[in-house]
């Protein structure tokens, strides 16, 4: 599929393919007014883009575990033997 | 990939921390691990090692050597630390570190497929011959805020990050769980930034297919 290769209207299977681009700021300025016409004019893509931005932020609630008590004595073990090393 | 390296905790908001604050305490803890700050050491283990975990089971078999990466990493950094120029954020040396170690480690081989698939991100069933929706997306997002979904949606979410190609899931995790930038991701993983959204693009894809499918047994 090559994209942005008409000068006509995008349609929703192109958009879904830009949306990335879209969020990241990378689109150049005449393809960022054809995909936010497009937008305006459709509640289905709409969706779409609203739905990855939830699914970013959803993905940014995944948190990550904290060091255990043993694992911060492991750690520090490691630190003391590189500083026997280095003396 | 050891999924349950990363424990969902609904509600919290790690990745909307404040990112220049992490980069200034970094810098700050590094100062004290030069001046020999065995506490320093031990913090800033605590800060990077779920994100260090994360990225090196990426890259090898089993949860063990991906520990020994992590340590290894470490005792490089210990080593290295006085040559730490500050060019990039210490974060991004780090796993520019981690992910060399974990490639010359070998134990599996890193695919090297640039994308891991191909094709349309939404399946060409959805749409109609002129590429209008035909099966649009159902709307979903605020029963995703109700408590139980949201603890069901983040299973989903772990679940589907293990079954990413492994680059993808790299790109994602970077971004969207350990909040790095575009070009940290690009330094760390030696990507073009045309590779790296790619890559973002096509994980982030899959992931709310996987939560609108989700959402749709609920």
């Amino acid at each position: 599929m090559s994209i942005f290769s008409r000068n006509d209207e995008l349609v929703c299977q192109e958009v879904v393919e830009l949306v990335t681009d879209y969020l990241e700021g990378t689109l150049s300025r005449s393809q960022r007014r054809r995909l936010e016409a497009h937008l305006a004019a459709c509640e289905h893509c709409s969706e779409y883009l609203k739905q990855m931005r939830t699914t970013i932020r959803l993905t940014g609630r995944l948190q990550a575990e904290d060091l255990t008590p043993a694992m911060r004595d492991e750690f520090t073990a490691i630190y003391r033997r590189w500083r026997s090393e280095e003396d | 990939m050891r999924v349950g390296l990363i424990s969902a905790i609904a509600g919290s908001r790690r990745g909307e921390r404040d990112r220049a604050g992490t980069i200034d305490e970094d810098e700050e803890l590094v100062t004290r691990l030069r001046a020999g700050d065995e506490q320093a050491f031990v913090q800033l283990v605590s800060r990077h090692h779920a994100a260090m975990l994360r990225l090196a089971s990426s890259f090898v078999s089993s949860p063990a050597v991906a520990e020994e990466v992590v340590q290894d990493t470490w005792l490089g950094v210990l080593r290295g630390i006085d040559g730490f120029a500050g060019r990039a954020s210490f974060r991004t040396w780090l796993l520019r570190i981690l992910v060399n170690r974990a490639r010359s480690t070998g134990v599996r081989e890193h695919r090297s497929v640039a994308i891991g698939d191909a094709g349309p991100v939404v399946d060409r069933s959805r749409f109609d011959a002129s590429g209008a929706w035909m099966s649009p997306p159902q709307h979903w997002i605020e029963d995703s805020e109700n408590r139980m979904q949201a603890q069901a949606l983040a299973g989903q979410i772990q679940k589907t990050l293990s079954e990413l190609p492994a680059r993808q899931r790299e790109v994602v995790v970077l971004r969207d769980v350990d909040g790095l930038t575009s070009h940290e991701v690009c330094e760390v993983l030696e990507i073009s930034d045309a590779n790296q959204r790619v890559l973002l693009h096509r994980g982030r894809s899959h992931l709310r297919q996987a939560l609108e499918a989700e959402m749709n047994r609920a």
